[in-house]
């Protein structure tokens, strides 16, 4: 049973075709990275699984109905206006879930992601790391079935990107939702992913389909194991061949 | 030193110029009428001091009733505009025309319009119609300017119609509203004095009246005194909305 599909989906823009026709199917509780060069259509296939975008040709379906899907974007696109605790509260709020629940929901959430006691921060008081973090926060509060996630560390550096993800894999493992999240980054794909899916670019197909050994969340020396290693060389090759065609 | 230098290389040239001013003045006996020495502007400002203030008063209330007024039409055309492209479309060129129209020329039809007998509603109108557009283009970019993947979280989630116009896009707006009504309140003080001149004596009371019946009975000292009033009026005004301005960012992202 998948949580979203893409049956022969494909995306054209006035000024070319963006994606496909790509089959993918996203399992309940899977976690699985696009990669692909810029350009390639992966933040596209994304928004189709978020419903943000119709296809074109072909089919999505959403087994995830609305308030069961989560978004995160590359920037934290967080309101400057607004707390921590109310940019993170701001889905319940939408929802007309009651102040208080939403409150407390959110304080959970934010406290999930480590950043208890900066509830009543504004973003712009906030590091790169720590505003990712409250869009993570943002995206789990509603305990969605599938959460996308669209280049979310590429602006940060290689540090906060490492703890982000086991951020990421420790909110999966309280919660098990379905993770689609897009990177150029191959170790980042192979680390956090059950599964990596490679695309090349124009007209932005899928060219493999690796799943990745191993136990989620990541053991503390996971990147230097010899399975972590032999997968990442095999998506290199995938992705290389992808951009040579 | 550095810093003291440059603080006071402000009130240096002007003190120099005062300086060359009044000693040309005395040395080239230079008609007062024609150009009184910054002395004898002085004693005016002094010995008028009443009158131009009262006159100051009336031109700063003109303005500042005509900038609440600005700012209710403005912004709700503005929300007009974001709430619906065919009014948007319907309201920009009108808009446009508004701004582009010089207010002297519409200041003797502004007066017929608000009866000969009050003239003060003349004044603010003419005053509101060049106020208007800097709030109204301000407002109508903020309610635009909310982040394109913010707007996509609200679809995601389902927002209504008015959650998106009052949780996202009024917000958003804040900092191109606070940077319209300053530019507005320094247009609606220009705009005040304008449309008295357009009224002429009709006008009655505020200080460009001051300057015009200075000016018609070769006053030339009260004249200056007059501006210098205006200027100084423009000066504070201004800082004022500035610091309003900056004191509204910082509350408005918290810092």
């Amino acid at each position: 049973m998948s949580v979203a599909s893409l049956i022969g989906a494909e995306v054209e823009y006035p000024r070319g075709r963006a994606l496909g026709p790509v089959d993918l199917a996203v399992g309940e509780g899977e976690i699985l990275a696009l990669v692909g060069p810029s350009g390639c259509g992966k933040s596209t296939a994304l928004r189709l699984l978020a419903g943000l975008e119709a296809p074109t040709g072909g089919q999505v379906t959403r087994a995830a109905g609305r308030g069961e899907t989560a978004v995160v974007f590359q920037a934290p696109t967080l309101a400057p206006w607004l707390s921590a605790r109310a940019n993170a509260a701001l889905p319940l709020e939408l929802a007309g879930v009651p102040a208080a629940e939403a409150r407390r929901r959110a304080d959970a959430a934010l406290a999930r992601v480590g950043l208890t006691g900066a509830e009543t921060a504004r973003p712009a008081q906030l590091s790169g790391g720590m505003a990712m973090r409250v869009s993570l926060a943002r995206a789990m509060v509603t305990e969605p079935r599938l959460l996308l996630l669209d280049e979310p560390f590429a602006a940060l550096d290689e540090i906060t990107r490492r703890a982000l993800a086991d951020d990421v894999l420790a909110l999966w493992d309280a919660s098990r939702p379905a993770i689609v999240f897009v990177t150029h980054n191959v170790e980042e794909a192979v680390y956090m992913a059950s599964r990596v899916v490679v695309m090349s670019r124009s007209p932005g197909r899928i060219v493999g389909d690796f799943p990745v050994a191993g136990p989620l969340p990541r053991p503390a020396h996971f990147r230097a194991e010899p399975g972590f290693r032999a997968t990442a060389e095999q998506v290199s090759a995938a992705l290389a061949e992808g951009i040579a065609a | 030193m550095r810093g003291i230098a440059y603080a006071l290389a402000p009130f240096a040239l002007a003190a120099l110029l005062l300086a060359g001013w009044e000693v040309a003045c005395r040395a080239l006996e230079v008609p007062a009428y024609f150009l009184p020495p910054p002395s004898a502007v002085a004693v005016s400002l002094v010995e008028n001091f009443p009158v131009l203030f009262r006159a100051a008063w009336q031109t700063l209330w003109v303005a500042l009733v005509a900038l609440a007024g600005a700012s209710l039409i403005a912004q709700a055309l503005a929300l007009l505009t974001a709430l619906s492209p065919l009014l948007d479309r319907a309201i920009r060129p009108l808009a446009s025309v508004v701004q582009v129209t010089p207010v002297v020329a519409l200041a003797p039809l502004v007066l017929i319009w608000a009866g000969l007998d009050h003239p003060g509603r003349a004044l603010v109108a003419l005053a509101v119609v060049v106020a208007f557009f800097p709030i109204f283009s301000g407002a109508a970019a903020g309610l635009r300017s909310a982040d394109p993947d913010l707007e996509r979280l609200f679809d995601l989630y389902g927002a209504s119609r008015w959650q998106r116009v009052t949780r996202l896009r009024l917000p958003a707006a804040v900092p191109f509203l606070l940077e319209g009504h300053k530019v507005g309140a320094g247009l609606s003080l220009i705009g005040a004095v304008v449309a008295e001149f357009g009224a002429g004596s009709g006008g009655g009371g505020g200080l460009a009246w001051q300057i015009l019946d200075a000016g018609n009975k070769l006053q030339t000292d009260r004249m200056i005194a007059a501006l210098v009033l205006l200027g100084l009026m423009g000066v504070v005004l201004h800082a004022l909305l500035e610091r309003l301005e900056r004191a509204g960012l910082r509350w408005w992202r918290g810092r």
